[in-house]
């Protein structure tokens, strides 16, 4: 209240030395410190302004790549012109509204997943749907819907369903691995322990490889697997071994007086893992569990060397066109800051998650 | 219901960890409605005894008949047991991820199928006679020691079963919380509950014990009423125990 009459020169001495004050407390609190804060002001200093001169003093926002080369900054006119090739890929033109439709109902599923409260048994059906609506939304070939083969499906929906197909056919799987290799039966654990070794020690790029071209031929005559379906078996097959091993992780941390608690109360194995004990140990996974689904995320790039054209390989795609060919950093920029998205907001939901779940089991 | 019927017999029971004997020709005979507390120095089998007669542990040979059920590998057979027989651990183990309320529905409702309100009541009526009915909601970790261990006792009651097994129920407890698990156990002993403890209270084995057993590097030593156990013992090695708790 009083701050309001007093003169201008006053308020501005106080807030000058309010400032000086935090400037020392945080910035040059110790001679190393200071060091660091004067490194990081002048490197900033120095690449700052010419980031945003090249991004935007100088940038060319229109459609127009001789401009461009005139003006010298970036040129986004690339992004206009091609957006739509690099978020949908070759898929037919006039018939995007598809995939476009697919990337809001794969964003507005994962919306509802990623919310604690509905963590029911219904959620693993609507899931489902969605996921099946989705491949008839893009595949089509019933309604007035056009038939889309696999082939020209592509960019960021692509991406969306390789990696959210993925993790979400992949966790369940892991999960049996994770107990099968705590089994006391020798035979269940011995082949939980080959399976995940055995795709832990081969590189996701051999595996989608031999998905391509190995497993044909092991195929009899005249039977052929869809190459996108190939992929992404591939793909939840080697995720569930890394997450099998989390998961593994997590079982191992549960006490066992929980695991005889449960016993004594007369639960069966199943009713105790899925009651007592995995609630327990995948609260405590989560932060390696989204890491590797942000890991899952960015590695279904990798199905470029098999021919599909997921959100990098059609960025390359729309770089290829002559006339735009020189600006292909402005394009890799837009795709990464598609991909940072994605996983700035994984990342970030994991730490909530972690925060919610812990308030509900330690509250004190 | 006989009176005198044996609901617990231990016939020749040995246990092996590898080449260590934890149990040695074990024979005990336990009749319904009878208290025994298990005594002995620590590593003298006694949790590893009454661990097997609910199948936390298995037995290498010799038969364990809990309620005419031969415990054995047989998941029926285990099931049988288990359902007749609750137990009260060291360290409570109740399920830190759900509230006291749902610690004590779950088996209820899983195991014995009944309806979810059906089960709330009888949680409720055994959260109150363990005076804790207003903590319901609450998560374990909210609650100290003692109330925890009184929620774990509750939590085997639920289940109607016909044998209680008490692991040392006290011994991880703050001395002032001691007193309110032994009034429940001295409480469910009251009511003709078959109570088999292992415990270090010898006031409260002179209370409700039918009988002591004490156990000695794997062997039964010495069983006798309390009375007779604690003032004339006959054998050596249960003076030398007796005399070694007693100074504390």
């Amino acid at each position: 209240m009083a701050k309001t009459f007093l003169p201008h020169s006053i308020t501005i001495s106080i807030l000058l030395k309010e400032s000086i004050g935090w400037a020392r407390q945080h910035l040059f609190s110790s001679f190393g410190n200071s060091i660091l804060t004067i490194t990081v002001f002048s490197i900033l200093w120095f690449f700052v302004p010419q980031l945003v001169n090249w991004s935007l003093i100088k940038a060319t926002w229109v459609n127009n790549p001789i401009a461009c080369q005139v003006n010298g900054g970036a040129c986004w006119g690339l992004i206009t012109d091609k957006y739509r090739l690099i978020l949908f890929g070759i898929y037919p033109y006039e018939e995007q509204w598809r995939p476009f439709v697919a990337i809001l109902l794969f964003i507005a599923i994962m919306l509802i997943v990623a919310n604690p409260r509905f963590w029911k048994l219904w959620l693993s059906s609507l899931l489902a749907l969605t996921l099946a609506i989705i491949a008839t939304l893009m595949w089509g070939g019933i309604a007035n819907l056009p038939f889309v083969s696999t082939d020209r499906w592509g960019g960021l929906p692509l991406t969306l369903i390789l990696s959210v197909t993925g993790i979400v056919l992949s966790f369940p799987l892991a999960i049996l691995l994770a107990l099968g290799r705590r089994s006391k039966l020798p035979i269940i654990r011995t082949f939980c322990i080959i399976y995940i070794e055995l795709w832990r020690g081969v590189p996701l790029i051999s595996v989608l490889f031999m998905s391509s071209i190995m497993f044909p031929l092991l195929m009899p005559e005249g039977i052929t697997i869809d190459k996108l379906l190939r992929a992404q078996l591939g793909i939840i097959l080697f995720t569930a071994a890394y997450l099998a091993e989390i998961v593994r992780g997590g079982l191992q941390s549960i006490p066992r007086g929980q695991h005889e608690a449960a016993d004594a109360i007369g639960l069966t194995y199943w009713q105790k893992m899925r009651l007592v004990i995995l609630p327990q140990a995948l609260r405590l996974i989560i932060p390696p569990l989204v890491g590797q689904f942000i890991t899952t995320f960015k590695d279904t790039s990798f199905v470029i060397i098999i021919g599909l054209y997921d959100l990098l390989s059609s960025t390359r795609v729309a770089l290829s066109d002559p006339q735009w060919q020189r600006f292909y950093i402005e394009g890799y920029l837009v795709t990464a800051l598609i991909y940072f998205v994605f996983s700035y907001v994984m990342s970030q939901y994991s730490q909530y998650l972690e925060r919610r779940l812990d308030i509900n089991m330690y509250s004190k | 219901m006989l009176k005198d019927e044996i609901i617990i017999s231990l016939k020749n029971v040995n246990k092996w960890y590898g080449t260590f004997q934890a149990l040695c020709n074990i024979n005990l005979n336990i009749k319904r409605g009878e208290r025994v507390v298990i005594a002995g120095p620590s590593g003298s089998g006694k949790s590893t005894m009454i661990r097997c007669i609910n199948c936390l542990e298995e037995h290498q040979s010799g038969s364990i008949l809990v309620n005419g059920t031969e415990v054995s590998n047989d998941i029926k057979a285990i099931e049988k047991v288990r359902r007749d027989v609750g137990m009260v651990f060291q360290q409570f183990n109740l399920f830190p991820h759900l509230t006291v309320l749902e610690n004590l529905t779950l088996a209820p409702i899983c195991v014995k199928h009944i309806s979810k309100s059906e089960a709330t009541d009888i949680a409720m009526k055994y959260l109150e006679r363990v005076k804790i009915h207003e903590q319901a909601e609450k998560y374990p970790n909210q609650l100290s020691g003692g109330q925890q261990q009184r929620v774990a006792i509750a939590r085997s009651l639920c289940m109607y079963p016909n044998i209680m097994l008490f692991d040392e129920p006290t011994s991880a407890l703050d001395p002032e919380m001691i007193k309110e698990v032994l009034d429940v156990m001295i409480e469910l002993a009251k009511e003709g509950m078959t109570m088999v403890c292992v415990t270090h209270e010898m006031g409260f084995a002179r209370t409700v014990a039918n009988k002591v057993v004490f156990m000695v590097s794997g062997q039964i030593v010495e069983i006798n009423t309390p009375d007779e156990l604690f003032n004339n013992p006959k054998e050596e090695r249960t003076q030398q125990f007796l005399n070694q708790i007693i100074r504390h």
